[in-house]
């Protein structure tokens, strides 16, 4: 399809665009009426000639799945020895992968429910890709525990059951925590996912022209028809998991730091943990938003929805809930120093100075320094400049959870138990597969169902306010 | 006649306009009838003189539910099934059952709310009467309808259809059962 010009979005005033906060820029481009906005944002979907650069994208992500496969396989026939992980890291790649995953989920959430109920309506044409890239982000997340466990296909025992050996799960343990806190997750983002879908899934529906279109999205609308007693309850129940996902996700995150936090290794035993790891997710989702947003705004020619406004405002809360990551580290450095504990301070020395000096450094450099230049409306204004430190961003806080993790593991209390741990090739394999099954998802995504939310841009438009005074009812009651 | 008709609908071009017709189909003493729109409109819902959903007290209930169930389900494991003494903390260790607890509470909320916005709104369903009317299409893009349904007691083919067209519609049709 045709692009509009990128013009149009970062030169127009907001003379038409609904009124928010600060920003000339609008959050929508003046000219769109309800047949436009909901026929550009369906027919990316239910065009006939994908593009090309779909293909090549696709191809990419199927072949790196194809070495997640490889990877998976191997490590099932061999088991998890072919890692790099061993006494005393126990924990490594696998778990510094999970929570980067899960953290990035938490952008998702925090775009469509939490600036929901905060009634930002810019967070209206990303919210709908912001949930998918969450669902997607959490499957990858959850591959890793469970391929830790080392024999993946007992991972049922996690769930309590009654079984014949007559025994529970340890439900006194972060581990089991988590195994609630992701799969709630996954399930509840899920259903927020569909829900919001619904009646996009009608428009696709009305609008398809192939027969398997239109029993395939008619199939999965439900029948959708706009009635105004279902928007009654759609709206509530919308709302209502808003309300119920927004305590979720800070649950969720402050679980998985409690995996560190409940135990007694220096570096991990922190209070701190819950808040920071939270702050951490959110940073980090919005780096991988605007990393895929970025290209895509571009590539499909959304730069009418998509405005500089939106990454002007993400670039912000990167820059915010950097700050507090910031702070995080710095309250982690002072805690070490102010206890006079002889292991935590040595942990912190052995962090900044001993061998995994550099990821420390990385670290600092990646997450600390380089948002700062958010502070200037010059690289908020340029997509290009964003986009590199959305990746900068996104490396720096793979290499927080791997300092926490690594670091804290390799040297604790016992000198004659230290070690090393170095990573081997199926580590990587692993990982850079799992980014794969990611792309691979959210390819899918773009190609079958709508990357924006049609039923809620429309409401975004000047027309869609309706006006108290125009019936005559309004004064007699 | 009135067996193969499901009722009249009237399309319109605006938001406000679909509001307008509601407000003055009530006002006629219509009550059996419906609005389609393409996004949510509040006020359409007080116009058409609906009551206010219960799906609140349902997602109550399921949250409650899902509480219960979910410290139940740790008490029993650990307080009655199996008995196991971890950091000689005591079977039933309430402060350790709160996370669990938690998410339980809001997997039985946020499942009852979506099972209960469907079962409330009678989806899934397949057919409808309206999707009769070709031009009903649009109704998931840019135009707004308001169908005056046959079992309505008022409902008259030729008087509720000249009262339709009173209200300035783009076209007013009739929808086969």
């Amino acid at each position: 399809m045709a692009a509009p010009p990128d013009g149009i979005a970062t030169m127009s005033t907001s003379s038409s665009g609904p009124a928010g906060v600060g920003g000339s820029v609008p959050i929508i481009a003046p000219g769109h009426t309800f047949a436009t906005v909901s026929d550009a944002i369906s027919s990316i979907v239910l065009t006939k000639r994908t593009p090309w650069p779909w293909f090549v994208a696709f191809a990419l992500a199927l072949s790196v799945t194809g070495l997640l496969l490889v990877a998976l396989a191997y490590l099932v026939f061999e088991g998890i020895g072919i890692w790099g992980n061993n006494q005393p890291v126990g924990w490594a790649f696998d778990i510094t992968n999970f929570v980067w995953w899960i953290g990035i989920g938490h952008a998702g959430t925090l775009i469509s429910a939490i600036l929901l109920l905060f009634r930002q309506t810019w967070r209206t044409s990303i919210n709908r890709f912001a949930e998918a890239m969450t669902l997607f982000a959490v499957t990858c997340a959850g591959l890793f525990p469970l391929l830790h466990t080392g024999r993946p296909w007992l991972a049922y025992w996690l769930v309590p059951y009654p079984n014949t050996m007559g025994i529970q799960p340890q439900f006194k343990s972060p581990l089991v925590w988590d195994v609630f806190a992701v799969s709630t997750y996954l399930l509840v983002s899920a259903l927020f996912w569909f829900v919001g879908l619904i009646p996009d899934l009608a428009t696709l529906r009305d609008r398809a022209t192939s027969r398997f279109g239109r029993v395939a999205y008619g199939m999965l609308a439900m029948g959708w028809r706009g009635s105004a007693r279902h928007w009654h309850r759609y709206e509530i129940a919308y709302l209502l998991l808003a309300g119920l996902s927004t305590p979720l996700v800070v649950s969720v995150h402050s679980i998985v730091s409690l995996d560190f936090a409940v135990s007694v290794v220096p570096g991990w035993r922190a209070t701190l943990f819950p808040p920071y790891f939270v702050a951490g997710a959110v940073y980090s989702g919005f780096a991988m938003v605007l990393t895929l947003l970025i290209p895509i705004r571009r590539a499909y020619g959304l730069t009418d929805f998509i405005t500089m406004r939106h990454l002007d405002n993400m670039a912000k809360i990167m820059l915010a809930t950097g700050l507090i990551v910031a702070y995080g580290y710095l309250v982690e450095a002072f805690t070490a120093w102010y206890s006079q504990n002889m292991y935590e301070t040595f942990m912190m020395w052995n962090r900044m100075t001993g061998p995994y000096w550099w990821s420390y450094v990385l670290l600092i450099l990646c997450n600390v320094v380089t948002p700062q230049a958010l502070w200037f409306r010059k690289v908020r204004s340029s997509p290009v400049v964003l986009f590199a430190i959305a990746i900068v961003v996104n490396i720096g806080m793979w290499l927080e959870r791997f300092v926490i993790v690594v670091t804290s593991l390799h040297r604790d209390f016992l000198p004659s138990s230290w070690g090393r741990f170095s990573p081997t090739i199926w580590d990587f394999a692993t990982y850079i597969g799992s980014l794969g099954l990611f792309l691979l998802l959210l390819l899918l995504f773009l190609r079958f169902l709508p990357m924006i939310s049609i039923f809620e841009m429309r409401t975004l438009l000047p027309a869609a306010k309706t006006v108290p005074a125009a019936h005559e009812r309004e004064g007699s009651m | 006649m009135t067996d193969t008709v499901y009722g009249v609908i009237a399309e319109f071009d605006d938001p406000n306009a679909l509001v307008a017709a509601t407000y003055r189909s009530h006002d006629e003493g219509y009550r059996r009838m419906d609005a389609y729109s393409p996004f949510p409109i509040e006020e359409l819902h007080e116009a058409l003189g609906a009551p206010v959903t219960k799906l609140p007290l349902l997602v109550l209930v399921g949250g409650i539910v899902g509480c219960l169930g979910g410290y139940a389900l740790q008490y029993w494991a650990h307080a009655v099934d199996y008995p196991l003494i971890v950091g000689g903390k005591p079977f039933n260790a309430w402060p350790m059952f709160v996370p669990v607890t938690f998410e339980c509470t809001i997997l039985g909320a946020a499942v009852s709310a979506v099972l209960g916005m469907l079962a409330l709104n009678g989806l899934p369903m397949p057919y409808h009467p309206v999707f009769n009317v070709p031009r009903f299409a649009l109704a998931s893009r840019n135009r707004f309808f308001l169908c005056i349904e046959a079992t309505d007691p008022r409902f008259d083919l030729d008087a509720t259809q000249r009262f339709l067209e009173t209200l300035g519609p783009r076209e007013v049709t009739t929808v086969e059962r």
